[in-house]
């Protein structure tokens, strides 16, 4: 099937092309670096007098998990420029140089060059993931014996974002330039960033108005809501009641709904849908 | 019997200009068909129309007797694009296979066209060699072989030639009389008017997104005749007269140019010169070639 050929070509284009061996290479100099940094922090942070036993298992827990958290926020924001670097140009770019003309030519629908791309740039991804996340997770493993609670949701959800930021960047590919999908990507990543802070704050100070922007602006690109549902689901649960679930630059305060993660997936099939159609009907 | 290319009225408008104002042609099956025309004039968009690459905004068309964007018959076909790209990344071998897997070929036979076709484009020595690496004329080499891969009834080639040296245009224009006694319907678009005259039974002409002219080549380039007299008494009625065999009368002294359609007008000429009293001293006649006859055809307005 066409489909599964245009994978196969992405993933090579990928080997080939050497975006595999440089963001493998990178990742393991994060990796190393990130190593460090947990070794060195867990030294520091922890009590030489701890006042109990409990009391410092409880700390050592809390910092464990803040300090996985915090690599996997890091491999969260890689993955999803990843993502979006890979699949800005493919179908922009082929269009633009031609290349696409003797394959759409062939007897195949449009529509399987634009799910094969797809369906490469996940499995791209899922590489990525499973070296980046699993360095994390080994690092805190390895040198603390931790596991952060409900790894296979956290890790599933954090795919999902990176999934969907990179559908939304095939689908503006399908449609727009390169340079012009970098811009939108970018743009709408700002849009969830800011959008997020908003609502923590809001929730912090139980401001209704800036949770309302919050939601509403993950309602427009729900990549950040998917984040901090994930770091929210690899909280230990004493600090997910007590409301301190670390996402990025502050704690979770106003948690994404299971809603909100089914609207994500929604946006996603939405999102490819309109790819595929763009692509189908565009002039090339 | 059906044609191997029939369009009726095919039109693409962009925004505000119309590229393709109403091309209407038949192209029989097994011939080697030339579309000609200056630049600009919707040769391009027109290819892109019957390939499925652009969606026309009107009219018709068949290609192997199966409308537009058929994928069947689109498995029937071959395209050499210009200014083709590929995925230089690949191997000359990795991606002859890619394209024969986009055919749906069988493995067994891909790897036997695979073979064959880098044997017959000349590029057998360098098949493990990233596309990166070839020189321009190896693309333009590999990107024919890619066209035939699936032994197409149909191959549309866009400037098959450009890039090419001359042992590489001549490789081109072997490949083509091959194919074409094969059976092969071939759609040539081309620049270089002397491949065209060689290689082409029949050619278009097109200009401001229309037909003007369909022809056999050979009569249009047999046919059409200019004369030169040079004689003593060319008096205006004797060139008005002269007017009745051919157009384009370009007098200079005793000196007197004429297109003819037909080299058996000459002896006809003659009896009309000598009747009217002129002293002919030469009446030579000289083959147009088929680059004088674009631009007759087509105008010197045209290229844009």
């Amino acid at each position: 099937m066409a489909t599964f050929i245009v994978a196969r070509l992405t993933l090579l284009e990928a080997v080939r092309r050497r975006i595999l061996l440089a963001a493998f290479l990178l990742g393991v100099a994060f990796l190393i670096l990130y190593s460090c940094g947990f070794y060195l922090m867990r030294q520091e942070a922890m009590p030489i007098n701890p006042r109990s036993e409990i009391s410092s298992a409880i700390l050592r827990n809390g910092l464990d998990n803040f300090l996985t958290l915090a690599g996997l926020y890091a491999v969260n924001f890689l993955a999803i420029a990843m993502g979006a670097l890979v699949s800005a140009d493919t179908l922009a770019g082929e269009i633009g140089s031609g290349t696409i003309q003797a394959l759409v030519t062939k007897p195949v629908r449009r529509a399987e060059i634009v799910l094969g791309k797809w369906l490469g740039f996940a499995g791209l991804l899922a590489l990525y993931l499973v070296l980046m996340v699993g360095g994390v997770m080994a690092v805190a493993y390895v040198l603390d014996g931790y596991v952060v609670p409900a790894v296979v949701n956290g890790i599933a959800l954090i795919y999902l974002e990176t999934l969907l930021i990179m559908t939304i960047t095939l689908m503006c590919s399908s449609m727009l330039p390169t340079l012009a999908t970098g811009g939108v990507i970018f743009g709408l990543y700002g849009i969830a960033f800011i959008g997020g802070w908003v609502e923590q704050f809001g929730a912090i100070l139980q401001n209704q108005a800036a949770v309302n922007i919050g939601i509403i602006s993950s309602l427009i690109i729900p990549s950040e809501a998917l984040w901090r549902r994930a770091a929210y689901e690899m909280t230990p649960p004493l600090a997910q009641v007590i409301g301190i679930s670390f996402s990025g630059p502050m704690f979770t305060a106003s948690v994404p709904s299971d809603a909100q993660v089914v609207y994500a997936i929604g946006y996603l099939v939405v999102a490819l849908a309109i790819g595929v159609r763009a692509f189908a009907q565009r002039d090339l | 019997m059906t044609f191997a290319i029939e369009t009726n009225n095919l039109r693409k408008e962009f925004d505000e200009n119309i590229a393709v104002r109403g091309l209407t042609l038949q192209v029989q099956q097994g011939e080697v068909f030339g579309f000609l025309g200056p630049n600009g004039a919707g040769k391009t968009t027109s290819i892109k129309m019957l390939l499925g690459l652009t969606a026309p905004t009107s009219g018709r068309a068949t290609l192997l007797g199966a409308p537009l964007g058929d994928r069947a018959a689109r498995a029937r076909m071959g395209f050499l694009p210009e200014h083709f790209r590929f995925h230089d990344w690949l191997t000359a071998h990795e991606f002859l296979q890619l394209h024969g897997q986009l055919y749906r070929m069988s493995a067994a036979r891909l790897r036997q066209r695979t073979e064959e076709l880098l044997e017959l484009v000349g590029l057998t020595p360098f098949r493990d060699k990233q596309l990166r690496t070839f020189s321009k004329g190896m693309l333009q080499r590999i990107g024919l072989a890619q066209a035939l891969l699936n032994d197409p009834a149909l191959v549309f080639l866009d400037e098959p030639t450009s890039g090419l040296d001359p042992v590489g245009r001549r490789l081109v224009r072997d490949i083509i009389a091959d194919l074409k006694k094969r059976g092969m319907t071939i759609f040539l678009n081309s620049h270089l008017l002397s491949e065209v005259e060689i290689t082409c039974d029949r050619v278009a002409f097109i200009k401001q997104g229309v037909v003007i002219r369909v022809s056999e080549l050979q009569t249009l380039v047999n046919g059409a005749t200019r004369v030169t007299v040079r004689a003593n008494g060319l008096t205006p009625n004797v060139l008005q007269g002269l007017g009745q065999w051919g157009k384009e009368i370009r007098a200079d002294g005793n000196q007197v140019t004429l297109t003819v359609v037909n080299e058996s007008a000459l002896p006809a000429i003659n009896r009309f010169l000598v009747a009217q009293n002129v002293e002919v001293y030469a009446l030579t006649p000289q083959h147009l070639s088929l680059e004088d006859l674009f631009i007759q055809i087509v105008g010197t307005d045209g290229g844009l």
